[in-house]
């Protein structure tokens, strides 16, 4: 028997299914039906108790074809229904052990359709997530520890790799990518498109990479608050206007922000596959992948930003331009993993960008 | 945006129900209709089918109960000059209609566009060839195949290819004449009925790859190239079993996120490369131990899956799919659920299970074998929060005698033998399965012997578990009952297995909440009146009560309203059609309606037709448990059928309270001692007859009632079971079968009194009775009510007789204290009337009925069960004036679906639908009612077989020499040769033996049709079944009543004399008679 419980006092108990222990974390939610491995692994999770709503969680067990990073980010795992016998000519072993040995903790048999009936009914809240039984005295306790609890400022650190690499280093177009705790799917989506890509730690200086003579620069997705990245962001204008950006994700939401935009909290996120996108140039509706907690203040953004996307739900901004800059980004993930990756095409999009940028480039080189 | 140019369209239902195309078009045709409606767009709509909600006057504009072909849609079309046509949402039958159109150049000449998906797209969707190069253009796989036009060709392909090959007939409903063959001569067979069944004499053979998943989706794209998934849906049965016949659950559960995303992107790449406008099905072939997938089929029109995606989604797909007909594109359609946008993809936080009902019940000769074609006349689906339970719940939804997995008739056979059946695919391979388990089996070894995926085989296995360990527990505690409610197993169960009462269940308080089903898993808040029970889980009815109630000026009262579950012979859609009438009449007079219902193929199951929609099964204990929730003033059973009125009494157990007509009275006339006592009070005639508990006990029952007799186990659905007998061996032959069924009932027998037969529906409150017309039957007594064509207003009754129906109605109304509606049969035999049977519940013809008198049957009969007299709805009482229409129902059979099923008409039930021929004279509309079913008429020299049996040579005399004087070419077997021969009437002889002889002759066409009246026995050796079943196959039309044939002859003379149709609808033609009252 293991205890969930929430900022506000509300308490589940369910049974324990992964490692020992216990955690603080954000209480979140995702409403795919399938991907829970490409979740578990995928950085923007980082510190977080992830709530599934789908009911049946590890039918095809782990495989080692579909994780999104090298580890697994958050903190606990809470579903209605762990499976108890997994089945996939893929999988190398059960959720269950997988997530013992990653050292999650995670509970089933839990109501979680209510659970995330409260989280979008009060938003997000702060948890604490263990695999024991507690009693009401340490339940006490601990919500007092919950009222203050916060995420970590330096959660960048521990997703971004460590030092640079090098990644499909056989690609024709040579591009640099901010590895705020980068999603797999996007490597792979740039790798195919014939893209030679160096990727950065979170706190490289700009001028390291300018430095370098790269075609543009991504910006990947990651983890927490955007507005906490002032480093980053300092970073980011100094390459603006020189070099071609691309934000995906959390890289959108520090490129509004280095362009003076606001950034603020979401209610309670989007985290899902199903979420839908509207091109606002011609009217194109795509289904994303979402994984974020934040969003761009679409009241108060600059007039330099031309918003490209929104998302139909809730008509937040989900992607805008800044074509004299050659800033482009988007707030959804393209790649899918888990998910649609029906707006994958915004990868050739992109790259078409790059090369008629470096054809650009090498006329006038050649004018010269 | 909306197409403004539209202010009419035309709307083209998929005609009778059956096997294939059941009740889900029309849900999916009545959505459109309120779809169209919304946008103040004038609906013209044409279906055969009476039966049907779409029919409703209220429903279209202008309701034409036509046949459906291209004769009749010409004129509609002339007539009305609607600005477009939707086709997609009638089933292949409406879209084959379309495609006709266009070919004839109608669509054309009267400037009629056809909305949403075009001609070019459905052909490129369903012409194999086609299909096949715009796959290959795309790069999406499909199995190895060719398209073949004669048996030749095939040959060719598998002498390449080898064995197994699947065949599949173009154009044709749910594989109509198509199958696996794993050897030469079942390939030869299967070839050259797919090639006579496919309209254009095509088939595609195809490499099998039986064993791979199989998969679907439920696509949706628009004009604007946006395109959405609705669902996944993954078949438990593995590849090689009709998506149809499969166990299917949603969302797909064995899938990696990656295996999805690949074939959702192939799903959506392909709705793109198709140009599809509307809802599309995706079917798949996934291979289990890599990533190869193949394309299986494309639907480019609404579907019986996505009723089943619609339902387990809460995602409406033909609305949705209409309003991207009239020019919407996705972002500019609201989800009527979330009140967000259309354009998104539903996602589920429950399990769903969808298990196909056959008729194997009823057809105890029929071949059980599941494969390419489908056989199940309907369907159930189960909401649950574990695939455990949302599994177990569909089990019980079945209806069957037994609910749980176990206890089948497994248990006593070895295991040996268990195994070895375990390879037969069939409908009770899932029971084989539970048994395997439970003798201790291990997984990968049933795994290997049924392709099912492992993951399906362990969450049985954990049910069979259970089993076990409630059977094997000392004290059942609070934790274990809670665990077996969580995974679905009934009280009933429970006790049986822990040996325990009601008492000791009931004092461990558990209870189950109510979910509801929203499309976004909780995303969004959400006010849809859908829910489904499951336990451990927080409950949602009264948060949502309270929201919705917000808005009501003083509180209602609420209904509850049984529906009838899955379509099967005997209970079709005529239920849910006076299901949703009573639901919509209880909200009308300030009600709250709550419905209970297990199908996904109906209109009753749409979130927005009761005030609260509970998706159940019609079991006792789940229907408890909404009733304890909603507190009703009453339940509603007479409108849902056997279903419903069987679990009267139950209910009653509990205390609840039946409305309209007492239990006391449904028992009475079900319990033939207290019938016949009644009757007799009355001083009604009725059969004589006798219930019998043994064998001695009939031989002396017929000692004294005489041969024929009329055999029938007693409370039935369907007549099933029934059957006449005209001597001794028969008669005991039929005993012995009977016993072996069901001991618990005892046999009843009963004088067969071969008269005319004669049926009312009537509406009574105790007091009057309304009985809006009166029904009779072209077949003599003998054929079940429902496998009878039947004509509106009577013909042949005369004054006097009619006075005696509309008395006996009267009075057994009173008596019985009948309120709500009654449907009465009669035979009229030497001028005296009889009473054969009394339902006091809608019946069959309720909706027809209501269609050719214009009385809102289901409307006055809940206002007589809500207390009021019927004398206030406006139709006075008594008889109704009879109309000048006439119509003239026909059943319609679905043997080509099901192999070696006996044709022959019997008191037992075999029809699925049935069709309505409407005009000013009896002829006409007789005529019309063989075009609706789809009869051929000819004026080449036709070749008829005749084959009677000796009970009826005497009185078809009069209907051979009619054959012979229409200028048919008679060929008879050799005692029937004999016997015009000696009546003066010329015929070839060929032998009965010559089967093969005659197999060719119907195979090239040179057959007409069949006149074979059945020698009795079930034996399926003799040579008039074998005659029967051949013609089944190469869909020729065997008519085994001398009164069917004759009446086919009356309507080639229609054809003969070059009648001119008219076509209107039937408002029109019920006002014809208006002014024609009046001249």
């Amino acid at each position: 028997m293991g205890t969930l419980i929430l900022q506000d006092g509300t308490v589940y108990k369910g049974q324990s299914f992964g490692a020992l222990g216990g955690f603080e974390g954000e209480v979140v939610f995702n409403t795919s039906m399938v991907g829970y491995q490409e979740i578990l692994s995928d950085p923007n999770y980082a510190k977080q108790i992830l709530v599934m709503t789908y009911p049946e969680i590890g039918n095809y067990g782990v495989n080692d074809f579909d994780f999104e990073s090298d580890n697994t980010h958050l903190v606990g795992l809470i579903v209605k229904n762990n499976c108890q016998q997994e089945s996939h000519y893929k999988s190398r072993e059960s959720l269950s052990n997988f997530l013992k040995k990653k050292n999650i903790i995670a509970l089933s048999n839990i109501d979680t359709r209510s659970l995330v009936k409260k989280l979008t009914q009060m938003g997000t809240m702060s948890g604490f997530i263990t695999s024991n039984d507690l009693d009401s005295e340490y339940i006490n306790e601990k919500l007092g520890e919950l009222q203050s609890f916060k995420i970590k400022e330096d959660i960048l650190a521990e997703v971004s790799c460590k030092s640079r690499f090098a990644y499909n280093p056989q690609g024709k177009i040579n591009i640099a990518i901010y590895d705020y705790g980068i999603k797999k799917g996007i490597l792979n989506a740039l790798a195919l498109r014939n893209c030679r890509i160096t990727v950065y730690p979170y706190n490289t200086e700009a001028k390291e990479i300018l430095e370098n003579d790269f075609d543009a620069v991504f910006l990947s997705n990651g983890p927490g608050n955007p507005a906490n990245y002032t480093y980053q962001i300092a970073q980011i204008k100094q390459l603006m206007g020189k070099i071609p950006l691309f934000g995906i994700g959390l890289g959108c939401q520090l490129l509004a922000l280095a362009s003076g935009a606001k950034t603020y909290k979401l209610k309670y996120g989007h985290r899902g596959s199903n979420h839908p996108v509207i091109n606002l140039e011609n009217n194109k509706v795509v289904m994303t992948a979402q994984n974020h907690g934040y969003a761009i203040d679409l009241e108060n953004i600059t007039k330099f930003m031309r918003p490209t996307h929104k998302n139909l739900n809730d008509d937040t901004l989900e992607g805008f331009e800044i074509t004299s800059l050659g800033v482009y980004a988007i707030q959804f993930q393209p790649e899918g993993k888990p998910g649609p990756n029906d707006a994958e095409f915004i990868f050739d999009e992109w790259v078409n960008i790059i090369k008629k940028d470096i054809n650009r480039i090498n006329e006038v080189k050649n004018e010269r | 945006m909306k197409d403004r140019t539209l202010k009419k369209i035309l709307v083209i239902g998929s005609g009778p129900i059956v096997i294939g195309q059941a009740a889900e078009f029309d849900y999916a045709g009545v959505q459109a209709c309120r779809a169209l409606k919304e946008e103040n767009i004038e609906i013209v709509l044409v279906n055969s089918n009476p039966a049907t909600i779409m029919t409703d006057e209220e429903i279209a504009n202008k309701v034409y109960i036509e046949p459906l072909n291209l004769e009749s849609l010409t004129e509609i079309i002339k007539k009305e000059r609607p600005q477009g046509l939707i086709a997609s949402l009638g089933g292949q039958t409406a879209l084959n209609l379309a495609c006709e159109l266009f070919e004839a150049g109608v669509l054309d000449k009267y400037k009629v566009k056809l909305l949403g998906t075009n001609i070019d797209s459905i052909k490129k969707a369903e012409d194999r060839e086609m299909f096949k190069n715009l796959m290959q253009e795309i790069g999406e796989p499909v199995p190895e195949s060719e398209i073949v036009s004669s048996y030749n060709e095939a040959s060719e392909f598998a002498k390449r290819i080898g064995f197994p090959i699947i065949i599949r007939p173009a154009f044709t409903l749910g594989g109509a004449g198509g199958g696996i063959a794993r050897n030469e001569r079942d390939y030869e067979e299967i070839v050259h009925q797919g090639l006579s069944q496919s309209p254009i004499n095509q088939v595609l053979v195809e490499k099998s790859i039986a064993g791979y998943k199989e998969i679907e989706f439920e696509v949706i794209r628009d004009s604007n190239d946006t395109c959405i998934t609705i669902c996944s849906m993954e078949n438990i049965d593995p590849i090689g079993i009709h998506t149809g016949d499969s166990f299917v659950v949603a969302p797909s559960q064995t899938l990696t996120a990656n295996e999805a995303g690949m074939l959702r992107a192939s799903a959506i790449r392909i709705i793109k490369a198709l140009k599809i406008e509307g809802g599309c099905n995706v079917q798949f072939a996934l291979d289990t131990v890599t990533n190869q997938y193949y394309i299986i089929e494309v639907n480019p029109r609404v579907s019986r899956s996505s009723a089943l995606a619609s339902k387990a989604t809460g995602y409406p797909i033909a609305k949705i799919t209409t309003k991207i007909a009239i020019g919407y594109n996705l972002n500019e359609i609201k989800n009527p659920i979330t009140g967000k946008t259309a354009a998104f993809e539903p996602t589920i936080d429950y399990i769903v299970t969808k298990i196909p009902k056959w008729p194997f019940d009823k057809f105890s000769t029929g071949d059980r074998i599941l494969g390419t074609k489908m056989k199940a006349t309907g369907e159930i689906m189960a909401i649950g929060r574990t695939f455990v339970s949302s599994f177990k719940k569909a089990i019980t939804s079945l209806e069957d005698r037994y609910t749980g997995l176990l206890w089948r008739g497994f248990q006593e056979m070895s295991n040996e033998e268990l195994l070895t059946e375990l390879y037969i695919q069939d409908d009770r391979r899932i029971f084989r399965l539970a048994q395997a388990l439970y003798n201790g089996n291990e997984i990968n070894k049933l795994c290997a012997i049924t392709k099912i995926d492992k993951w399906f085989i362990s969450k049985i296995k954990e049910i069979v578990d259970l089993e076990r360990e409630l059977s094997t527990t000392k004290q059942l505690d609070k934790k274990l009952y809670q665990k077996a409610k969580e995974y679905g197993f009934l009280d009933d169960e429970v006790m049986h297995l822990t040996q325990n009462t009601i008492e000791t269940l009931k004092n461990f308080n558990v209870q189950p909440g109510f979910r509801l089903v929203d499309t976004c898993a909780n995303e969004f808040s959400a006010s849809t009146p859908y829910f489904y029970s499951a336990y451990a889980e927080a409950d949602e009815v009264e948060d949502y009560k309270i929201k919705s109630q917000e808005s009501y000026k003083k509180p209602k009262e609420n209904i509850l309203v049984l529906g009838s579950g899955p379509i099967r012979i005997g209970q079709g859609i005529e239920f849910d059609y006076c299901s949703v009438h009573a639901s919509q009449e209880l909200i009308k007079r300030g009600y709250e309606s709550v419905m209970v219902n297990s199908n996904p193929e109906t209109l009753s199951t749409d979130f927005d037709i009761a005030t609260r929609l509970y998706f159940e099964p019609m079991n006792i204990e789940y229907i408890m448990n909404i009733i304890r929730k909603e507190n009703p003033k009453g339940v509603l059973v007479q409108f849902g059928g056997q279903t419903a009125i069987n679990l009267a009494e139950k209910l009653d157990q509990e205390g609840i309270k039946i409305l309209g007509t007492s239990l006391e009275s449904i028992n009475a006339v079900e319990d033939r001692k207290v019938f016949e006592k009644l009757l007799k009070e009355l001083n009604i005639s009725q059969p004589k007859g006798c219930a019998v508990t043994s064998t001695p006990q009939a031989l002396n029952a017929v000692k004294e009632l005489g041969y024929p007799v009329l055999v029938r186990p007693s409370y039935v659905i369907g007549g099933r079971g029934m059957q006449v007998v005209y001597n001794d061996e028969e008669l005991l032959t039929y005993i012995t079968e009977a016993f072996k069924f069901s001991n618990e009932h005892p046999v009843l027998i009963d004088q067969y009194l071969e008269g005319q037969e004669v049926e009312l529906d009537a509406i009574s409150d105790g007091r009057d009775i309304l009985i809006p017309g009166i029904c009779e039957h072209i077949e003599r007594a003998g054929v079940h009510s429902g496998d009878s064509m039947s004509i509106y207003p009577s013909q042949n009754i005369s004054r006097k007789n009619e006075k005696i129906l509309v008395k006996y109605a009267t009075k057994i109304a009173r008596k019985l204290n009948i309120k709500g509606l009654m449907n009465i049969q009669f035979i009229i035999k030497d001028d005296k009337v009889y009473v054969i049977e009394v339902n006091p519940r809608a019946s069959r013809t309720v909706p027809i009925m209501s269609k050719v008198t214009g009385i809102p049957m289901v409307k006055i009969a809940l206002s007589a069960i809500l207390g009021k007299s019927i004398r206030r709805a406006g139709f006075g009482v008594g008889l109704y004036k009879k109309s000048n229409l006439v119509s003239v129902k026909m059943p319609i059979f679905s043997w080509q679906k099901l192999n070696r099923i006996d044709p022959a008409l019997a008191p037992e039930m075999k029809s699925t639908g049935e069709v309505l021929g409407i005009d000013t004279s009896y002829k006409k509309a007789l005529y019309k009612a063989f075009l609706a079913g789809g009869h051929k008429f000819s004026k080449a020299k036709q070749r008829v077989l005749v084959s009677l049996n000796d009970h009826n040579k005497k009185p078809a005399l009069p209907v051979i020499k009619k054959l012979f004087k229409q200028g048919f070419f008679i060929m008879a077997t050799w005692g029937t040769h004999k016997f015009l021969e000696k009546n003066g009437i010329p015929s070839k002889m060929i032998e009965k033996f010559m089967i093969d002889k005659l197999q060719k002759r119907m195979k090239n066409g040179r057959l007409s049709f069949i006149i074979n009246t059945p020698t009795t026995g079930k034996n399926s050796q003799n040579a008039g079944f074998q005659i029967r079943t051949i013609a089944q196959m190469y869909g020729i039309p065997s008519f085994t009543s001398i009164d069917t044939a004759n009446a086919f002859l009356v309507a080639h003379k229609v054809f003969d004399k070059n009648t001119e149709l008219t076509y209107d609808t039937i408002t029109n033609y019920r006002k014809k008679n208006f002014l024609e009252l009046f001249k």
